[in-house]
């Protein structure tokens, strides 16, 4: 099914389809393909029904520009709205508080809570030079002390010693006083797995918390759960006023449907990934790739590549069929042509985005730097409406008004003149004699710009 | 989700391990057995510990009695499923509406896409072949094809004539390999069957203290080293076993997962020592899965079946709010056996898997 999904946007179709809307009969098949697509990456249903309706308000209607099918423009929207919804690219913690600054970590059993707790001091001590202290708090899980310790002392981070016999609150209590004594800057306080379920354990938890006074309180989740990620996400989030989500197992090959269902609930940022066991395995959090991860395909990006390339080719060859269409290339015109290759990178990116035509990109782009359009939009602003319309008006004391208005000399206002008539016989070249013409135009065209 | 199972099949409270007195703690052993012959790297030298590990005993959660412990987990059951139940099979048509609602519950239980179309196109058929109109008689209907779906997978273990009957455990980081280790081990020793740990994994900070606790809880010894080879604890493990006329050894792995090709290697390679230490083993290849799991479990499956050739499954976690219904999955894509599902941390907190049990704490 993900083949299916995978074959019906990588085929390409190359015909210029003129400017079709998304309707709901040319976008259900797939966004039925979506809605499948997301409850195999295990977003929870009710997260899955609400996206999914999103999309269809937001795509219903929009235009689907050049030579896109309607599917993949709305693939284009799904990915869009997705990478909207994972929120901002995030590597760091909130330590802005009176020294030692406490992390509580919680979540459920297996999720990767320890080790985590060891990656984050790690990070801290060598990003951050912070003085760490870790402590656990984990009573049940047997030897779960000692595999904190154990981590501490790979790590060379100092460790609160704790007990079995004691009380969760107590030891947390115990190590903030120490920590506080001992001039730490951190404090890390890992918490034993819990299910949501389990009443007294949450409650204990929220003790904790109280006791405490986290400025950070990061919920960990396995990047493997499934649907139950929205019951278990609501109550941790419920119960505890969370400050961020750490997605671990990143190495796996789950699709990580988890991280929407969590992000949709909690509302909070994801801030790290957990990859791998090593105490490196700590990576900052990139949106577009989780919604691409999500979506399913590795190849979904350099689809949507594609995707976004076709678009910024239709608005090429828009701007092409104008000229073609017989009715003059203005000075206008020829601003909106340069603001659009500055949008898209340089002439070099617009010529890679024209089949065929990408040899020439590099000769371009050494002339058309930004400084240069910008230069060319200032020039072209200093003119009143009516001189862009019919440049032919520009005598030598208009010229001189716009220069002064440009802040450049007189010669410069020529060059651009020189320039868009050249660009202008370019297109009526290319409104005969078609691409080939175009390009050879060009290349006379590019000096001085 | 599952805590009625406990109602079932538990026979008491939450059980009290008497916490063992620190001297009694004597149970890691460091065999002299030299390292297995396959491994390339020089044997490991048998490590002597300057001291038996002391461990000490956990708590135990902070209980609500048994009574208000079950009630609690089947109002939240009842709050999870009951919602949507109540209203698909409270009586009334059989509509389109009514299915989507099935689907709702299906999906919403991890069964995945494939799985729960199955299933619906089965209720469907079942629902026009026997002419069904109510949706009381839905209910019935989606139970039949559960039941036929999943019930294969129903297939308890059974020890046969092995002796030492060699079991290996693996899956994923945080399943609940080790606790399920220490469960099993009550199980069996229930069973009157004497029971042998192998610390095999070697990986994770304070794995091996952490099955330790899990041996004096059970008072069953635990075969460990310092040589970080899986392979070789694996096979001294075994080879122990035999030598004392253990009936049962159970090993413990790493966690892994599946992407970590060079750590797939390595538990095959723990496989094949056990082989060498008994031609016969091991007879059970068990992965645990976390109940939490989406569909990656079914990855899971296909990736330890393709290494190891599982025998069976344990789904643990079934205490919570998560359905396990990826079993429905695994049905469909790789059947293998399951063989206990985990419904909590204690030590009596396994069942054997019972696909009727299951089907019923998932629709009533
Ligand atoms: N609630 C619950 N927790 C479990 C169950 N099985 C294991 N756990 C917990 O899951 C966590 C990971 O278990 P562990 O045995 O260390 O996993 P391993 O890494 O696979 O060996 C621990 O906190 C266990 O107490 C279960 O059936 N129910
Ligand atoms: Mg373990």
């Amino acid at each position: 099914m993900l083949e299916n999904l995978s074959g019906r946007l990588g085929g390409v179709v190359k015909t210029l389809r003129g400017n079709a809307r998304l309707t709901e009969a040319n976008i259900q098949d797939t966004l039925r393909e979506v809605r499948m697509a997301l409850l195999e990456a295990d977003v929870a249903l009710p997260v899955v029904k609400q996206f999914v309706a999103d999309i269809k308000v937001r795509a219903l209607g929009q235009e689907v520009i050049g030579s896109l099918t309607p599917g993949q423009a709305l693939i284009g929207v799904v990915y869009e709205e997705l990478t909207k919804l994972m929120g901002a690219q995030n590597d760091a913690l909130n330590l802005a508080a009176v020294p030692p600054a406490v992390v509580l970590m919680a979540g459920l059993q297996g999720a990767g809570k320890t080790t985590t707790s060891g990656k984050l001091a790690k990070r801290l001590k060598e990003e951050q030079r912070k003085k760490v202290l870790l402590v656990s708090t984990d009573v049940y899980r047997p030897a779960a002390i000692e595999q904190l310790k154990t981590l501490a002392e790979q790590l060379e981070i100092e460790w609160f010693p704790s007990d079995v016999s004691q009380k969760p609150v107590d030891i947390a209590q115990a190590a903030l006083d120490y920590a506080k004594r001992h001039f730490h800057e951190v404090l890390i306080v890992d918490t034993a797995g819990r299910l949501a379920i389990d009443e007294a354990m949450m409650a204990e938890i929220k003790a904790l918390h109280a006791a405490v006074k986290p400025v950070e309180t990061l919920f960990v989740v396995d990047a493997m759960q499934g649907q139950d990620a929205v019951n278990t996400a609501q109550a941790f989030n419920e119960t505890l006023p969370l400050t961020g989500v750490v997605l671990t197992k990143m190495d796996g090959d789950a699709r990580g449907g988890a991280a929407l269902s969590v992000r949709h609930i909690t509302g909070k940022p994801i801030k790290f990934l957990g990859v791998g066991e090593k105490l490196t395995g700590l990576e900052p959090f990139h949106p577009d790739r989780m919604a691409s991860r999500i979506l399913g395909m590795g190849d979904v990006l350099s689809l949507i590549e594609d995707v976004q390339k076709t678009v910024d080719e239709a608005e090429a060859l828009k701007m092409m069929k104008k000229v073609k269409s017989g009715k003059g290339f203005d000075l206008e015109d020829f601003k909106a042509q340069i603001q659009q290759m500055k949008k898209m990178g340089g002439m070099s990116a617009l010529l890679d985005k024209l089949p065929g035509m990408g040899q020439l990109g590099d000769i371009a782009n050494s002339q058309a730097s930004d400084k240069a359009v910008a230069r060319i939009e200032g020039i072209i602003n200093s003119m009143t409406p009516a001189e862009r319309r019919k440049p032919e008006l520009l005598k030598a004391s208009r010229k001189r008004r716009i220069a002064a208005g440009a802040g450049v000399s007189v010669q410069e206002v020529n060059r651009l003149l020189n320039q868009f008539e050249q660009t202008q016989k370019m297109m009526k070249q290319f409104s005969k004699g078609g691409m080939a013409k175009l390009m050879r135009g060009m290349k006379g065209m590019l000096p001085g710009m | 989700m599952f805590s009625f199972f406990k109602q079932k099949l538990g026979k008491q409270e939450t059980p009290e391990t008497p916490p063992q007195p620190a001297e009694e703690s004597q149970a890691v052993e460091v065999s002299a057995t030299p390292a297995p012959l396959e491994s390339p790297e020089p044997a490991p030298a048998p490590v002597e510990p300057s001291a038996p590990l002391q461990v000490a005993q956990p708590q135990d959660k902070p209980r609500l009695s048994w009574a208000e412990r079950l009630k609690a987990g089947l109002a939240k059951t009842r709050n999870a499923l009951g919602k949507n139940l109540a209203g698909l099979f409270g009586g009334g048509q059989i509509d389109e509406d009514l299915y989507e609602e099935l689907e709702t519950v299906l999906l919403t239980a991890d069964m995945g896409v494939d799985a729960t179309g199955h299933l619906l196109k089965n209720v469907r058929d079942r629902v026009s072949l026997k002419g069904l109109k109510d949706s009381q008689e839905l209910k019935g209907a989606l139970k039949e094809s559960l039941n036929e779906l999943i019930g294969p997978l129903e297939v308890p273990l059974s020890l046969g004539e092995h002796k030492p009957f060699v079991l290996m455990v693996a899956g994923v980081n945080g399943a609940g390999k080790t606790t399920s280790i220490g469960k099993l081990a009550k199980y069996f020793q229930s069973q009157g069957k004497s029971v042998l740990l192998a610390a095999g994994d070697t990986f994770r900070a304070a794995a091996r203290e952490q099955l330790v606790v899990w041996g004096e809880r059970n008072g069953v010894q635990v075969i460990a080293q310092d040589s970080g080879d899986a392979a070789a604890v694996a096979f001294d493990a075994v080879n122990a076993a035999r030598a004392r006329g253990v009936d049962v050894v159970i090993v413990d792995t790493a966690g892994r997962l599946p992407t970590q090709l060079h750590l797939m290697e390595e538990i095959k390679k723990v496989k094949r020592v056990v082989q060498k230490a008994d031609p016969t083993g091991p007879h059970e290849v068990m992965l645990v899965l976390d109940a939490n799991t989406g569909q990656n479990a079914v990855n899971q499956v296909k990736a330890f079946d393709d290494a190891l050739g599982l025998t069976g499954l344990v789904l643990t976690k079934l205490d919570g709010t998560a359905k396990g219904g990826v079993i429905a999955a695994i049905a469909k894509q790789r059947a293998v056996p399951v063989r206990f599902v985990g419904v909590g941390e204690g030590i009596d907190d396994l069942r054997p898997f019972v696909a009727a049990d299951y089907v019923d704490a998932l629709f009533d």
